[in-house]
């Protein structure tokens, strides 16, 4: 019987990934905390990691497609992942239309952050579970 | 989309030209001319969202430095050695209140880009480490 990492892995291993997507993003919001009529972005992880679970293979972010006239990334790759990137709505926009709260994508990085690495550890631990069975509990 | 990085060092990057222009906003508020040309005007950054090949944010720059276009304030004083004929020098049209709330804003969003790229830096280096406890 051969080992599956994939199956051995879990969903940490997509999780792992779309947290780190999700660090981009939130990384390009406080980036652009100062320019004008910047939109902030923010991933839905229950959506992208229960559609990339689904589909099985490395997620691929792009904005949700709801009219013909939004156009597909050239690469045709974004089926997996759609509807997973949107943008956040403001509590307080500002007067030059940028709609990043420094204050709220501090706590979403601190939080993701946070959760990137409660998903190493649970990697770790699968890593070393399964080295432990390789090795005859020794 | 870019590496968490690269987006806040090119945010970091761009707050510290905005820095550069207070500075010299500041050290120019009392610089005065003999002409209303002459005259030092503010000068204020611009930034822009960079996106990469996929149209995903990759980060900020600095698109241009643009002068003010305040008025620049003329004063009598036939006295100094750079009085125009009629007496008149010009000064510079720098608002210094405004170029301290300039100062402080760029140095908060700079701290923030700075913890950002500390806290990517340690995720990485525990990613490395990943599977050797």
């Amino acid at each position: 019987m051969a080992i599956n990492f994939d199956k051995a892995l879990g969903v940490h291993e997509q999780a792992l990934f779309l947290r780190q997507k999700r660090n981009e993003v939130l990384a390009a919001n406080i980036a652009n905390a100062d320019t004008p009529s910047y939109k902030a972005q923010d991933i839905d992880f229950r959506t992208a990691l229960s559609n990339s679970a689904a589909a099985g293979d490395q997620p691929m972010l792009s904005l949700k497609v709801t009219n013909a006239g939004h156009q597909h990334r050239a690469d045709g790759s974004a089926d997996a992942l759609s509807a997973s990137l949107k943008y956040r709505q403001p509590y307080q926009p500002s007067l030059d239309g940028n709609t990043v709260e420094t204050h709220i994508e501090q706590a979403e990085f601190a939080d993701n952050s946070m959760r990137y690495q409660a998903t190493l550890q649970f990697l770790g631990s699968r890593l070393s579970g399964l080295k432990s069975v390789l090795q005859g509990g020794r | 989309m870019a590496n968490p990085l690269d987006i806040a060092a090119s945010a970091m990057n761009a707050q510290m030209m905005r820095l550069n222009t207070v500075a010299s906003n500041m050290a120019n508020a009392d610089s005065v001319a003999g002409s209303e040309e002459e005259a030092y005007r503010s000068r204020q950054t611009v930034f822009a969202t960079v996106l990469d090949q996929q149209r995903e944010v990759a980060g900020v720059a600095v698109t241009g430095v643009v002068e003010s276009n305040a008025p620049v304030m003329k004063r009598y004083e036939p006295g100094h050695p750079q009085a125009d004929i009629d007496g008149y020098i010009y000064s510079s049209n720098v608002n210094t209140v405004e170029e301290m709330a300039n100062m402080m804003s760029a140095s908060r969003s700079f701290q923030n880009n700075a913890e950002v790229f500390s806290t990517t830096k340690t995720l990485m280096l525990r990613t490395l480490q990943l599977g050797q406890q």
